[in-house]
């Protein structure tokens, strides 16, 4: 059964991605990536990280999408075809897409989850994913005892604090930064 | 499938069921006391020609709405067009179903049908569609998604004042979900979890008292946020009549005009709901503990209390509503941005300290004392942002209508 949802999860966020790229209309665009972000957010809960697929459509399909929307509506942007038929365009496109391929697929090719659980404890033998990645079950009985967040909070703000702070730091010159370019005279 | 499943799924669609037909009925009605609370306040009647005092309004604007003809402006985008209002109507149901109306009931059966099979259901049942464990993180993810549907109307209408009534809501929705999260995260520092179980647990046996008290700040800047939310008086912006003839749904007429309606008064109950739930606690009996131990009388009884917190919050959203006039667009974005935001985020680190002091430092874990501290906080904080800080002069333009008016504006605010 929840096979079944994941993979009515997975086929439409992959249709729906699809559909992002072919629309025409920029704003029929936005509306299917939204529809990929709550997939992914569907996606997330199935795996109980639910305080991920609450922030994935806080933040991306609610916040981000919306203001992606602001700006295509205010900017009214039409069918802009032209740019899409010139050869260097294509070809950039092209390319770029081959670098990410070149990536990405001997990656997917290699996955497997003991190399995963590997990575992820850096000890010297392989370790059994399942003694490193909680089940579904164990997970679940933590989250009744810790609530939802606090999965997230003990690594956030124990082990990793300083790496944190130090992104809080770039996003906070990035918010400064676009208030100086958005304001000429502060 | 197990038959603990297929019980779950049968108290789970009952229970959808009755809180669809429920918040529907509760819809329809609600605009009648809409239209009786401001006819009440204006000293006249109001409808009182359809049916016993007029109770049946509600059912002939309803049929009235669904036989009239659709209109379709003459460029608009057929297909967005329509998508519009569901996408208005969707998320502010959705949101109905992790509402807690009551307490937890007890329920245990064991039965077998004939094609379907078994069904087993024990123990407690949380008289919510969805008790999920993200609680609040969902309500607020959600209703960031009611947007799209305001947005959507004001641009696929194809008509400039729908598309300005777009846009405001759009701005206006984005920036006060910022100052409505702030005002949610002191309650959360408070419970420690997001669940709404837990955060109702917390304010009936926490010793903390409901968090009205202890967090009155929060919940004042959680209510003005949810009055923006909502797009209702003073901030319907996106509506504006005066301005903007009817907004978003300038172009829309029938039954999709409908839809916008419901979804208005639908996050009005759910605003309702969680000023209800994060503040009052939620279907908590004050001043008895006899609520705590589940029971069916103990469920019917706080259902009971639920609904008088909710209908009190439904009548206080009217009351604002016939009683203050519509701010300006640039003091409705002052005040979210320059006001909330500043006092929200202040406020959360305050509390934080204050919490950190009261526990690590003074070491003392009575809930009592922590709420008659935190209280004590909020009296002065609440003189200080409500008397000193604000005087009348925190939206613009009311500096000159105090000096004009030789100090009655100080009075009046």
């Amino acid at each position: 059964m929840v096979e079944a949802v994941f993979w009515f999860f997975a086929a439409v966020a992959i249709v729906s991605a699809l559909l992002v790229v072919t629309m025409r209309n920029p704003i029929a665009s936005a509306f299917w990536l939204v529809c990929t972000m709550l997939c992914l957010a569907g996606i997330f809960f199935l795996l109980q990280a639910q305080f991920i697929g609450a922030i994935q459509i806080l933040v991306y399909a609610g916040a981000v999408m919306v203001l992606f929307l602001f700006v295509i509506m205010l900017l009214n942007l039409g069918r802009d075809d032209a740019a899409l038929k010139r050869t260097p365009t294509w070809f950039a496109a092209v390319l770029l897409a081959g670098v990410l391929a070149s990536q990405l697929v001997p990656a997917l090719i290699r996955y497997s989850s003991e190399r995963l659980a590997f990575e992820y404890t850096r000890s010297a033998v392989l370790a059994d994913p399942r003694m490193v990645f909680d089940s579904t079950l164990s997970a679940a009985q933590a989250t009744l005892e810790r609530g939802v967040p606090g999965d997230i909070a003990k690594p956030l703000f124990e082990h990793y604090l300083v790496p944190f702070e130090l992104t809080s730091i770039l996003l906070l010159a990035a918010i400064v930064g676009a208030v100086v370019l958005a304001k000429r005279r502060i | 499938m197990t038959p603990e499943l297929k019980g779950l799924l049968l108290v789970s669609i009952i229970k959808l069921l009755v809180v669809f037909t429920v918040t529907m009925i509760g819809v329809a009605l609600l605009t009648l006391m809409e239209r009786k609370v401001s006819a009440w306040m204006q000293y006249r009647l109001g409808p009182n020609r359809v049916g016993f005092g007029g109770l049946l309004q509600p059912a002939a604007d309803g049929i009235k709405n669904i036989i009239k003809e659709e209109t379709f402006p003459g460029m608009a985008n057929r297909v967005l067009f329509m998508l519009a209002p569901a996408l208005a109507f969707i998320p502010a149901l959705t949101l109905g179903s992790v509402i807690h109306w009551a307490a937890p009931l007890p329920v245990n059966f064991d039965f077998t049908l004939p094609l379907l099979g078994r069904f087993v259901h024990t123990g407690l049942m949380p008289m919510a569609v969805a008790d999920l464990p993200v609680g609040i993180l969902f309500v607020l993810a959600i209703s960031s998604m009611g947007v799209y549907g305001i947005a959507l109307a004001g641009w696929s209408s194809n008509s400039k004042y729908a598309l300005l009534g777009g846009l405001r809501a759009t701005a206006q929705m984005i920036s006060y979900e910022v100052a409505m999260g702030l005002a949610v995260v002191p309650v959360l520092l408070l419970t420690g979890n997001v669940a709404f179980g837990e955060i109702i647990r917390a304010q009936q046996v926490g010793g903390f008292g409901w968090f009205i008290l202890p967090l009155f700040l929060a919940f004042h800047n959680f209510l003005v946020a949810g009055f923006a939310e909502t797009n209702r008086l003073p901030f319907d912006m996106p509506e504006a009549e005066s301005e903007l003839i009817a907004g978003y749904h300038t172009e829309y007429s029938a039954m999709k005009f409908s839809m916008f309606f419901i979804a208005e008064y639908t996050n009005m109950v759910t605003v309702s709901a969680m000023v209800t739930t994060l503040f009052l606690g939620g279907w908590d009996i004050p001043f008895t503990h006899w609520d705590e131990t589940p029971g069916v009388l103990q469920t019917i009884a706080t259902g009971g209390m639920m609904f008088l917190k909710v209908f009190f919050w439904l009548f206080f959203f009217m009351w604002i509503r016939w009683t203050l006039p519509r701010f300006r667009y640039d003091q409705l974005m002052a005040l979210g941005w320059k006001v909330l935001m500043p006092i929200g985020l202040a406020y959360v680190m305050l509390i934080a300290t204050a919490i950190y002091l009261i526990e690590n430092v003074a070491g003392i874990s009575s809930g009592l004392v922590k709420m008659l501290v935190l209280t004590g906080i909020n009296v002065a904080l609440g003189y200080i942002v409500f008397m000193v800080l604000d005087r009348g002069l925190l939206i613009g333009g009311s500096r000159e209508r105090g000096a004009a008016s030789g100090g009655l504006g100080r009075r009046a605010a």
